[in-house]
């Protein structure tokens, strides 16, 4: 079902003392962070920081190890089928099936997630991201950026309130970004709360409102992108590279 | 009816799938001749030695089919990460389960339907009786029941069709027996009631683990 | 720490005399068979090795529910400590079986409707522990197999109702049935005692080695 996010809830996400560990490896260490309904956080940090790790916990599909995670006010534990039905996830992997057509994988997803009139919202997503040529076309057919952008369109399908963005930008041309990013930003009158994860720094604060810095599973770093510069916040990117956590 | 409409569209895009590429039905219906023209070899032509073998290798060509039809059905999941694709949408993942099944049901049942006559072609025998039918029906069931939950888990490992086969064949192994001992009942011309006790350790076997499989295939594909 | 020592070594205490024991009861107390002669001893080996065979799986059972409920590791410790034991166990149970077919029926392998059984039980022994290897990682390890570890037991019994069923239309040579005289139940019973004792010793022995293992992995984890 298409449900705007609730305003009743003060944060958009909620996440207190997160840890995840695998076997014998600690990919996040007792996280805390609040983001408000409508704001956007871009997340840096060098591989194996556990941002990935962080985006599937809120995407329900790793349960937490201890903590509490609260996404549109409903614990990732215990309310994960209808969380999913409130966000919207874009990774490198398009979560395309290339046999079918842009059209047929749209039409599969719209009713995964029971999207009501979905001819009309096909051709709205697809709009929103400049694809309508080639909507009958099949994907396997579509250069790298075309079938990221139609991932890109998959996941606004059902008009989610959160954006869970891991390294979206892989493969998509240039130009398309501004167009993209605004698609994914507003949906009619309300922007959407939006956590994405990337490796390009300068393009990250060109989007945020927040930034932060993951290493080895915490957070080492924040500030809202006023307060900050450019090189003010390389450095300090750099420093905490070096730093052990 | 939310999860069946789910569960349903899943079924279809890999129909859709399947139709478009033809991959799983054409690779796999030509295995099947093949497994049959070298058993034909292998065992000879005269009649007897015919009666005698057909239900084994019969079941032997499907088991193995089956192998290979149920690891492409997660093989297509796990390009572009569509899988997690799924993962994250509200699905539940026992509706995931019960799609995969009924689209590699849907396929094994197309193989077969196509097979059998083949075979009675070939070996000159009674192989299109409402007897044979039932049995291949049932035991496909149980096939596939347990074979979605493997072949979910096998590709994920490092040695996908091997890991498959090894998992699946000695689970799978007493209703093949039964399917064997079975159909040759009905080759043989025998009454239903001979087929009764098979049948009903096939049934058995079916409703077990369509409630086994169905139960711990979240634990299959969680992370 | 300790404690586990001094239980460890009462199990090594107990199991030597209880093989002793039945050493002496196979070899020199009870009376040789009438119809199968000294070979039939073996039986005294087979069936007790053949009852572990499938106790050892219904403790993989048990650990792999436990495992995928609670995701401690010790649980997946103790079904895969009991997998190793028991497909040793399975491996006996088939050895024995054709040692003692070879004299009375022939051949090696008969196609007895238990010792068919005992072959599908290894081979899905050999599935959980092949998964294990297969794996990508420990965790998905340990699932994966807890999996195999569930859906396995509970085929087993209807891989032996299929087998039985099938024997029963096609009687082929069995390897033993008929009751059993005092002398020879009391044999029994004390090597039953004796391979259940070697077999949680074992497994007790197993599973300390590989949470230590586990323990040094978390300790080089922390240190690196």
């Amino acid at each position: 079902m298409e449900r705007p996010g609730s305003t009743s809830q003060a944060w958009a996400i909620e996440i207190q003392g997160l840890t995840k560990s695998f076997s014998n490896k600690l990919a996040l260490n007792g996280l805390d962070l609040e983001v408000s309904q409508g704001e956007s956080v871009v997340i840096f940090g060098p591989n194996g920081a556990g941002k990935t790790t962080l985006i599937k916990v809120l995407a329900t599909i790793m349960n937490p190890t201890s903590g509490t995670v609260l996404v549109d006010g409903l614990n990732v534990k215990h309310n994960a089928e209808e969380i999913r039905g409130r966000i919207g996830v874009v990774t490198h992997r398009t979560f395309l099936y290339s046999n079918l057509t842009a059209y047929e994988n749209l039409e599969f997803y719209s009713r995964m997630y029971d999207v009501s009139g979905r001819k009309k919202r096909i051709h709205e997503v697809v709009a929103m991201v400049g694809m309508t040529s080639r909507l009958y076309d099949r994907v396997g057919t579509l250069s790298r950026g075309m079938q990221q952008r139609l991932s890109i369109a998959r996941s606004l399908l059902h008009k989610p309130a959160i954006m869970l963005l891991d390294e979206p930008e892989t493969g998509l041309d240039q130009q398309a970004i501004p167009m993209l990013w605004n698609a994914l930003e507003t949906e009619g009158e309300r922007k959407r709360t939006i956590i994405l994860t990337t490796h390009n720094l300068e393009r990250g604060l060109e989007m945020g409102d927040r930034l932060l810095i993951l290493n080895k599973g915490k957070i080492v770093y924040q500030g809202s992108r006023q307060a900050l510069d450019l090189a003010g916040l390389k450095e300090a990117y750099q420093h905490s590279m070096r730093v052990r956590v | 009816m939310r999860f069946w409409h789910k569960a349903i569209a899943i079924t279809w895009k890999d129909t859709l799938s399947e139709i478009r590429t033809r991959e799983i039905i054409f690779s796999v219906l030509v295995f099947t001749l093949l497994v049959i023209v070298i058993f034909n070899f292998a065992f000879g032509t005269s009649q007897e030695m015919m009666a005698l073998v057909a239900p084994g290798m019969l079941w032997v060509t499907f088991a193995f089919a089956g192998v290979l039809s149920l690891n492409r059905s997660f093989i297509l999941e796990k390009e572009e990460g569509c899988l997690e694709g799924l993962m994250v949408s509200p699905i539940s993942r026992e509706a995931i389960y019960v799609g995969k099944m009924l689209g590699s049901l849907l396929f094994m049942l197309i193989i077969e339907a196509i097979a059998l006559p083949i075979f009675a072609f070939l070996f000159n025998l009674p192989i299109l009786s409402l007897q044979i039918v039932i049995i291949t029906v049932l035991t496909t069931v149980g096939f596939v029941a347990v074979g979605t939950l493997f072949s979910a888990l096998a590709v994920n490992t490092k040695a996908r069709e091997m890991v498959l086969s090894i998992l699946f064949l000695p689970i799978v192994a007493p209703i093949i027996i039964c399917a064997v001992k079975a159909s040759d009942s009905a080759l043989s011309g025998e009454p239903w009631s001979s087929l009764f006790p098979w049948l009903r350790i096939i049934g058995a076997f079916d409703a077990i683990f369509l409630v086994v499989s169905f139960l711990i295939f979240a634990y299959v594909i969680e992370e | 720490m300790k404690e586990t020592g001094i239980f460890r070594n009462t199990l090594l205490g107990l199991s030597f005399i209880l093989f002793v024991g039945a050493l002496y009861l196979i070899f020199v107390y009870v009376p040789t068979e009438e119809g199968m002669g000294i070979v039939q001893r073996i039986f005294y080996f087979h069936v007790p090795v053949a009852w572990i065979a499938f106790l050892a799986f219904f403790i993989v059972f048990l650990g792999s529910i436990m495992y995928l409920w609670k995701r401690e590791s010790k649980w997946d410790v103790i079904a895969s400590s009991s997998a190793e034991v028991g497909v040793i166990f399975t491996t006996l149970v088939l050895i024995t079986g054709s040692i003692w077919a070879k004299p009375i029926w022939g051949a090696w392998w008969t196609w007895d409707a238990r010792l068919t059984t005992a072959l599908i039980l290894w081979l899905i022994y050999i599935a959980y522990l092949l998964v294990r290897s297969y794996a990508t990682h420990e965790q998905q390890a340990a699932r994966f197999a807890a999996i195999v570890g569930i859906v396995g037991f509970v085929d087993v019994p209807i891989v032996a109702l299929a087998i039985t069923l099938w024997r029963t239309q096609h009687p082929s040579p069995v390897i033993f049935q008929g009751g059993l005289a005092p002398p020879m139940l009391l044999t029994l019973l004390v090597c039953l005692a004796a391979f259940t004792t070697l077999y949680s010793l074992l497994l007790i022995q197993r599973a300390s080695i590989k949470n230590a293992e586990g323990e040094v992995g978390k300790l080089k984890e922390l240190c690196s």
